[in-house]
């Protein structure tokens, strides 16, 4: 059902942890639908990410998702972690089964609010970021 | 590799698979052929009648060979609605049957029929009391299952039976389960239609039957050939049909060492779970519950990666975790019982069978005891608990 590249990411998970003070920190989805990620961001003044790190409950492509997604914005700049999309993180991974392409979404997202928490304590507005959601479902449903 | 997945199915034993095996080569006949050739097949389907039949205290003439519990279920629940209807068009189950009865009541609501579902308590048993208050004039049938595929328990049903026979109500319990593996009385507990499929009890896939108490009117669910009284057509699955027989008479031969030796390993298991990991949650009825069947919620994680992390270790398990559901919604079993969402998410099944020893399951606890840690050190969940208890 997963790729070799899922499953490595799933039984090796890369980043796995807590920063102390993180830069922005996000926590996105619920334990209702079984998916809760917490992404937490260590960005340096010239807004370069420095270390990502994760928490994740959930299925193995979620875990598998937010590992890949921390590894994929490391060293990145802040602008450039935007564009880390879930479509560029499920590529990186050769593929989710179309039930978990929600995970993917919640990576991207759990991102975005590390961010946004990075941008709201630094009165920084950073281009093309968004509020985080509440449900990545709505984005789902948003995106069909 | 260690099994623990004999709820969903059971390895085919081998001296069933050698009594099959001359109906799947050289005694190939159909049937329903005239010449003497066939007549074999004939006896053979007969002889696995009255076999299946014997388990139950039932008659070989009320046995009904379907394809397996999916179409017993489906063919006792739509085929006493059609033959019943004029009587009323209400029914009652319970909130933890299995889909094959959950989804065909719901077909039978879009048909314009009533269907109360009873609730369970935190163990997963009816209440009778409930059941009795729920039985109207236009009640037809009551189908309520004789075990739970997952949590393992065990229903009433001795007293489940008499309530609907008091009322005059037929009862249908999908014993897919049980049978074989738990005793069962048609008489003792009033039972009018029972569902049952061979692979549950180390017999064939794609075979199994519909018990019918004589004298209840059922309407054929495949139309066709003559086959099975004709209420059933289809050619007859002569080898699998054989292979049932013979894994229900080993089944009901060995019944009693079987209980006594699987559910000492089932305990064992609950109980170094229970002693050695910490935040855990034993689902299911203590002792009205299956000798095979362990379910347990380790909170603060999620069901599908203790499943792959126990794959890894070869070991075979299932969860109600939304993600093996196929939804983002946990078993409604769990839910059923009143588990909370995210407690629901985390469950593992352990089903075992005579096969499983306690080997097995203390190399199955000390894998849990790496796993689970290893799980909990991910979860935001578990990060915040420690942070609360702080």
């Amino acid at each position: 059902m997963y790729t070799e590249k899922v499953m490595d990411h799933f039984m090796h998970p890369r980043n796995v942890g807590e920063i102390e003070n993180a830069s922005g920190t996000g926590t996105v989805g619920n334990a209702k639908c079984g998916d809760i990620m917490r992404i937490f961001l260590d960005i340096d003044e010239n807004q370069v990410i420095r270390d990502a790190k994760f928490k994740t409950f959930g299925c193995g492509a979620a875990i598998a998702t937010s590992s890949m997604a921390t590894e994929m914005v490391i060293g990145k700049t802040v602008q450039e972690a935007l564009k880390v999309t879930n479509k560029a993180v499920m590529e990186a991974l050769d593929g989710l089964p179309p039930v978990k392409v929600h995970c993917s979404l919640l990576a991207e997202e759990a991102v975005h609010a590390a961010l946004w928490d990075y941008a709201q304590k630094n009165n920084l507005v950073i281009e093309g970021l968004k509020p985080p959601v509440d449900d990545v479902d709505e984005l789902e449903h948003e995106e069909e | 590799m260690i099994y623990m997945d004999n709820a969903a199915t059971t390895r085919l034993d081998e001296g069933v698979f050698e009594t099959m095996r001359p109906y799947m080569l050289e005694q190939f006949s159909n049937a329903a052929g005239t010449y003497s050739f066939a007549q074999k097949s004939i006896e053979a389907i007969e002889k696995a009648r009255a076999q299946a039949a014997h388990v139950i205290g039932a008659k070989a003439a009320e046995i009904y060979f379907t394809s397996g519990g999916t179409e017993s279920d489906n063919w006792a629940l739509k085929g006493i609605a059609k033959a019943y209807e004029k009587k009323g068009k209400h029914l009652i189950i319970s909130a933890i049957e299995h889909h094959a009865v959950l989804h065909s009541a719901k077909a039978l609501e879009r048909d314009g029929w009533e269907v109360t579902i009873l609730p369970v308590d935190a163990d997963g048993r009816v209440s009778l009391e409930a059941l009795e208050a729920a039985i109207r004039p236009d009640t037809v049938l009551v189908s309520i299952m004789a075990a739970n595929n997952e949590i393992g328990t065990i229903q009433p049903l001795e007293q489940i039976g008499a309530i609907a026979k008091k009322h005059g109500v037929l009862f249908h319990t999908d014993a897919v389960q049980a049978y074989g593996h738990i005793p069962l009385d048609v008489d003792k507990m009033h039972i009018d239609l029972l569902s049952a499929s061979a692979h549950k009890f180390h017999g064939p896939k794609g075979v199994g039957f519909l018990y019918v108490r004589k004298g209840v009117r059922l309407l054929p669910f495949m139309d066709g050939g003559a086959q099975e009284k004709k209420k059933r057509a289809g050619t007859s699955n002569v080898p699998g049909i054989v292979g049932l027989g013979a894994a229900a008479e080993w089944a009901e031969k060995h019944m009693d060492e079987n209980m006594r030796a699987v559910s000492v390993v089932r305990d064992h298991l609950i109980e170094r779970i229970e002693n050695e990991i910490p935040y855990v949650k034993i689902n299911g009825h203590r002792t009205e519950r299956l000798p095979g069947n362990v379910n347990v919620c380790f909170r603060y994680i999620e069901g599908e990666g203790m499943l792959m992390l126990l794959d890894a270790r070869g070991i075979c398990a299932s969860s109600g975790s939304a993600c093996t559901s196929g939804s983002l919604d946990p078993s409604h079993v769990l839910l059923a019982i009143g588990l909370p969402h995210e407690i629901a998410h985390g469950s593992l099944r352990l089903s075992l069978s005579e096969e499983t020893t306690m080997e097995d399951a203390d190399q199955v606890v000390d894998a849990l005891k790496e796993i689970i840690p290893t799980l909990r050190a991910m979860s935001p969940l578990y990060a915040d608990f420690i942070n609360e208890q702080k």
